[in-house]
């Protein structure tokens, strides 16, 4: 009662304004206010005008007029944009498949003490920090066909005897590009997996060892369960990420060599801006709508059954 | 024994965790060298006799000063430098209010928004920013800092939010009630009692958010078209290439340089920002 009777004399000194910030839905109102503005002016108007874009024949210089799917049917029969989609899911499922492997094993060799452990983090982190653009290419010229590092180390090693086109052959393409954004990924998994094991209790182990488990058998019926929450959300960031990319292809083929290393971000910008057709560019934009929300939608029902069991 | 568990902590760790740390790091490495390498030793074919990859005789700081005389590249610095800097406040302004309406306070469709902030958390630029563009030309906003300064946030603010909402939830509610009893208003609680315990939150928040916006890549490329407007990434891609020729020296040098700033504030805050990268995958 002391409670409600002093703050209500307290309100009472307080300008009208403020008084109405004593009610918590005022307050909220205030407080989500300029979020709301932001994020409607720059990402619900912007989708909708995406829709609209991709339902008309604009270009640039042409705002056009509404064609309905049309668009839409043009890219279903584009055999570039089969090209694309194909891409997007390879790069996707292998990259993903690789970073956790990879983060996982780097998790678990950082998760114990050693000396300068906290300046090895430091470091392994780097690829995540640095900007992705700079970081391929310095890539992009160690896979430089006449120049390139890894040919000499490979060629110095017997490994090879002539030149390896890294970028200039469609699946070496595919592949180079894959690893870049491997390099990129892991250490995110690495550091977010370490935060997630660390929480687990060495007692755990220790129980199970008792109990007669191998390594491997801990591992499996311990450490993977348990983590399996974190590493649920740490995957699904990087697959929206990975299935939405644009800056390591940008830089590292530009979609080449003959359109075979296209993603969905490429293609859309290729079309959208490089050749001005904005509404077809719209339209592959867009269709990655679905996919991403499938993903989002499966995996956040997945993570909720999770953490309610 | 003990020689047997040497081995196996050589095979099963040091090794495998060398190889990661050379791997992770090489392309760094090579950034440098090949900054300070002059042009007449980076052009040798990789199976010329005297190619001597990992190491130069005869450093130069040749690409370094192409790179200040002949291009925009300190003003790109700048540019890249006041849009992080502008956007990340805008986002932890907005990102600090909207993280404490959604953590703490009871009003009606808060889970609805907190769902909805979750869900703008995964929308990728490249899926609007074809449209964006349109819109960005319509507010006669093309061209200019604010452009970015404007857009930045949309990825930001749900990031901002999303960590700060998890800060603000570990904070115990006896802590506002008693400034409560003791007079405070609501408004008065929030900034003077719960945002100063927050500090740590709005520092990863910041931290992570001023590294994200330094990295954007998409927007910049597509809402700047002159050379004096260019951010870092942008620049460094559109102006150290002409054609299918690339001036390897001065864009590694503006890659090595371009990663400085990030890489500094990255030093002073590591643990800060782990704290924040593991803090956003919690649910």
């Amino acid at each position: 009662m002391a409670v409600t009777a002093l703050s209500a004399a307290e309100s009472r000194r307080l300008s009208p304004r403020l008084r109405k910030l004593e009610d918590e839905r005022w307050l909220a109102l205030a407080l989500l206010t300029p979020t709301a503005i932001l994020l409607g002016l720059f990402i619900a108007y912007p989708f909708f005008q995406g829709v609209l874009l991709s339902l008309s024949s604009a270009r640039v210089g042409d705002p056009g007029h509404f064609v309905g799917l049309k668009n839409f049917h043009k890219i279903w029969n584009d055999s570039i944009f089969h090209t694309t989609m194909w891409n997007t899911f390879w790069y996707t499922g292998v990259t993903t498949v690789f970073k956790l492997a990879l983060g996982l094993w780097l998790a678990i060799l950082l998760n114990r003490h050693f000396r300068g452990k906290a300046l090895v983090r430091a470091f392994i982190l780097l690829p995540f920090i640095i900007p992705t653009v700079l970081s391929t290419f310095a890539w992009k010229w160690m896979f430089d066909p006449t120049f390139s590092v890894i040919n000499w180390t490979l060629f110095q090693l017997g490994l090879i005897t002539t030149r390896i086109n890294w970028l200039g052959d469609p699946d070496l393409a595919m592949t180079s590009i894959i690893v870049v954004n491997i390099w990129r990924g892991v250490p995110f998994f690495a550091i977010t997996l370490l935060a997630g094991l660390q929480t687990i209790s060495p007692e755990l182990h220790e129980a199970a060892a008792i109990d007669g488990a191998r390594p491997w058998q801990r591992f499996w019926h311990v450490t993977w369960p348990l983590l399996m929450p974190v590493t649920l959300v740490v995957v699904l960031f990087s697959v929206i990420q990975t299935f939405a990319d644009f800056q390591l292809v940008y830089v590292m083929t530009g979609g080449g060599p003959a359109n075979a290393t296209h993603l969905f971000a490429t293609y859309a910008y290729q079309l959208g801006i490089g050749t001005g057709l904005l509404s077809e560019g719209a339209a592959i934009s867009l269709a990655m709508f679905p996919f991403l929300f499938v993903i989002v939608v499966v995996q956040l029902l997945y993570i909720r059954r999770v953490e309610t069991r | 024994m003990i020689e047997g568990a040497l081995w196996r902590r050589w095979v099963f760790y040091n090794i495998p965790l060398i190889l990661f740390v050379f791997v992770l790091l090489f392309p760094f490495y090579w950034m440098i060298v090949t900054t300070f390498r002059p042009d007449g030793e980076l052009y040798l074919p990789w199976n010329a006799p005297n190619y001597m990859p990992f190491w130069t005789n005869n450093p130069t700081i040749e690409h370094i000063v192409y790179l200040f005389e002949e291009t925009n590249f300190a003003r790109w610095m700048l540019n890249t430098m006041f849009i992080a800097l502008v956007s990340t406040l805008i986002s932890l302004f907005c990102g600090v209010l909207a993280g404490y309406a959604l953590a703490r306070l009871n009003f009606p469709y808060a889970g609805g928004l907190g769902t909805a902030i979750f869900i703008t958390y995964l929308v990728p630029q490249t899926l609007l920013f074809i449209p964006l563009a349109e819109i960005i030309r319509n507010f006669r906003l093309g061209d200019t800092p604010w452009a970015l300064i404007l857009t930045y946030p949309t990825f930001l603010i749900p990031f901002c939010t999303w960590l700060m909402m998890g800060y603000f939830k570990a904070i115990p509610k006896e802590l506002e009630e008693c400034a409560r009893i003791d007079g405070a208003s609501r408004w008065k609680a929030m900034v003077y009692i719960i945002i100063p315990v927050a500090i740590p939150g709005i520092l990863s928040s910041g931290i992570i958010a001023f590294t994200l916006s330094w990295n954007e890549f998409i927007y910049a490329l597509v809402f700047l078209s002159s050379p004096d407007q260019k951010t870092v990434p942008v620049g460094v891609t559109s102006e150290l290439i002409r054609g299918d020729v690339f001036f390897w020296g001065p864009l590694m040098a503006g890659a090595l340089l371009g990663s400085i700033p990030v890489a500094i504030v990255y030093s002073f805050f590591v643990e800060h920002y782990v704290a924040g990268l593991t803090g956003s995958v919690k649910g």
